[in-house]
């Protein structure tokens, strides 16, 4: 069972040197126990670019989707066996990256 | 016959629904199954007799419907879930502290994930077996919202992989206080039912809780406020049945006959008390609220209650629990020690925040009453009937309106 663990920033900014740090070792352990899917850190909302191409011809729109103080800034995908290991991990994940985060199950 | 059905449902209700969980993995089908087979019993009983094993007999009846449901389903879906659901070849699960499959299911549908009120809502409804409209009334929303409700979060269960399990020891404290709440907010639903058309005290509930709380203590006998919770249901409870006239109508507490109280159950009450109280841990809210019961059920009459006590244990529990009802019930205690218009004082201040809680009216009303304005006191009495939703107390509230001179 697979989950997506989004790391929401709610006006941090960047990750200092010693978040980065910390994350790396979550994610070494997170290989060392059989979870690491795929991970990664996202730049900045202001570098998003928005398509549509619902109607006649693809529109391209500068910025995010949404307008928000909070934001994506990463995520993990990560495989666990139930929601109990994955709040576990999640809050091991939100000490190392000092964020808040969301944890959702994919379909 | 309708009561031996009755019967099992409440004796059985949550073991089937447990059972079936642990079986097929889905609450859904659990439920759904288990009210198939309740609806089978009601066909077949009358004309069958009651089987000598009822619960053995809902048991297998609910996990035929079930496997009749996924096969059914699964002729669109996949066959391998079928096979695997049907032949349970699943290596049998590693002992846990305690094997009862309804104390997982009690920390499924109290799980930390799920919203306060969805955790209650679905403990009311697996694990207590009540119909979504009982509890739709008892927390005052409407049937479609309290089913969305009850949907919204089995489907969590089963989409984020909500487990069927009790949590691990170290996980165990951290997860238990949800628990126990949900518990205390089923066990006072049941001491004080709030729909017009069920038994003003709903035993099947104040015993369900209880049962469960007594589980969970053996799984943490040194959780103090298990033990508390524990301890302020029993001292609740043994007043049940002076609680409640011949007539249906709610018996106060100064009038109540405490020849009726069950002493062994006090006696247990105290047990667990005093056992706090040696511990010398700071208590939390319910060894506080259970301490203040003790001191009541200790008086051999109304006028013996330690009021300073019971005032004394108030002002503590105000230090943890800053809530309007908590204050409004210590200055229920302050009117014996320092007289009705002080305590007026103390509740008319928290009229803002309870102005749409029958109890405080009520409470208002007997402070009004015994301070000789009547008229208020009338207005104050009308105001509690109108929002108080169980039926013994409306009774009770309506005969002391109709005394005032």
């Amino acid at each position: 069972m697979q989950y997506l663990i989004s790391v929401i920033d709610d006006g941090t900014g960047p990750a200092t040197p010693k978040e980065d740090a910390a994350i790396d070792v979550f994610n070494d352990r997170l290989r060392a126990e059989g979870h690491w899917v795929f991970a990664g850190g996202l730049a900045a909302p202001e570098t998003a670019t928005v398509i549509d191409n619902r109607g006649e011809e693809a529109l391209v729109t500068d910025g995010p989707f949404v307008e928000s103080k909070e934001y994506l800034a990463g995520f993990w995908i990560i495989e666990a066996a139930d929601l109990d290991v994955v709040l576990k991990l999640a809050a091991d994940g939100s000490k190392a990256c000092h964020r808040k985060i969301e944890v959702r199950p994919f379909q | 016959m309708s009561d031996a059905i009755t019967r099992a449902h409440r004796a059985e209700w949550a073991r089937v629904v447990a059972s079936l969980t642990r079986r097929f993995g889905d609450l859904d089908i659990a439920e759904e199954a288990a009210a198939e087979a309740f609806a089978t019993a009601v066909e077949r009983w009358p004309a069958d007799g009651v089987p000598p094993n009822p619960g053995a007999w809902l048991t297998t009846t609910a996990n035929r419907k079930a496997i009749d449901r996924i096969r059914r389903e699964s002729k669109r879906e996949d066959k391998h879930k079928e096979a695997h659901m049907v032949y349970d070849d699943d290596p049998p699960e590693p002992p846990v502290a305690i094997d009862d499959d309804r104390l997982r299911l009690i920390f499924t549908c109290c799980h930390p994930a799920l919203a306060m009120e969805a955790r209650l809502a679905l403990t009311l409804r697996m694990v207590g077996g009540l119909s979504m409209p009982e509890i739709a009334r008892a927390f005052l929303v409407a049937d479609a919202a309290m089913g969305q409700r009850i949907t919204r979060a089995k489907a969590k269960i089963k989409a984020a992989r909500i487990p069927y399990r009790v949590p691990s020891t170290e996980d165990l404290p951290a997860r238990v206080s949800g628990v126990l709440a949900v518990l205390y907010l089923v066990f006072n639903e049941g001491y004080l039912a709030t729909g017009p058309d069920t038994d003003p005290v709903r035993h099947d509930l104040t015993a369900e809780a209880i049962r469960l709380t007594r589980l969970i203590r053996t799984l943490l006998p040194d959780d103090g406020e298990v033990a508390g919770l524990l301890a302020l249901m029993l001292l609740i409870e043994a007043r049940r049945t002076a609680r409640v006239s011949a007539t249906g109508e709610l018996v106060a507490l100064d009038e109540q006959d405490r020849g009726a109280w069950d002493q062994a159950l006090i006696a247990e009450g105290h047990r667990l008390v005093r056992e706090r109280l040696a511990a010398g841990v700071a208590p939390g809210r319910y060894q506080i609220l259970a301490a203040i019961n003790a001191v009541h059920t200790s008086a051999g009459d109304i006028r013996d209650t330690d009021w300073s006590q019971v005032l004394a244990l108030y002002d503590q529990l105000v230090r943890l629990d800053r809530s309007p009802v908590v204050a409004l019930n210590r200055a229920i205690a302050l009117a014996e020690l320092d007289g009705p218009q002080v305590a007026l004082a103390a509740v008319d201040r928290l009229e803002p925040r309870l102005a749409g809680y029958h109890a405080y009216h009520a409470t208002r009303a007997d402070l009004l009453r015994r301070l000789g304005r009547s008229q208020e006191s009338r207005a104050a009495y009308d105001k509690a009937i109108e929002l108080a939703g169980n039926t013994a107390e409306t009774a009770y509230l309506t005969r002391r309106r109709d005394q005032l001179g």
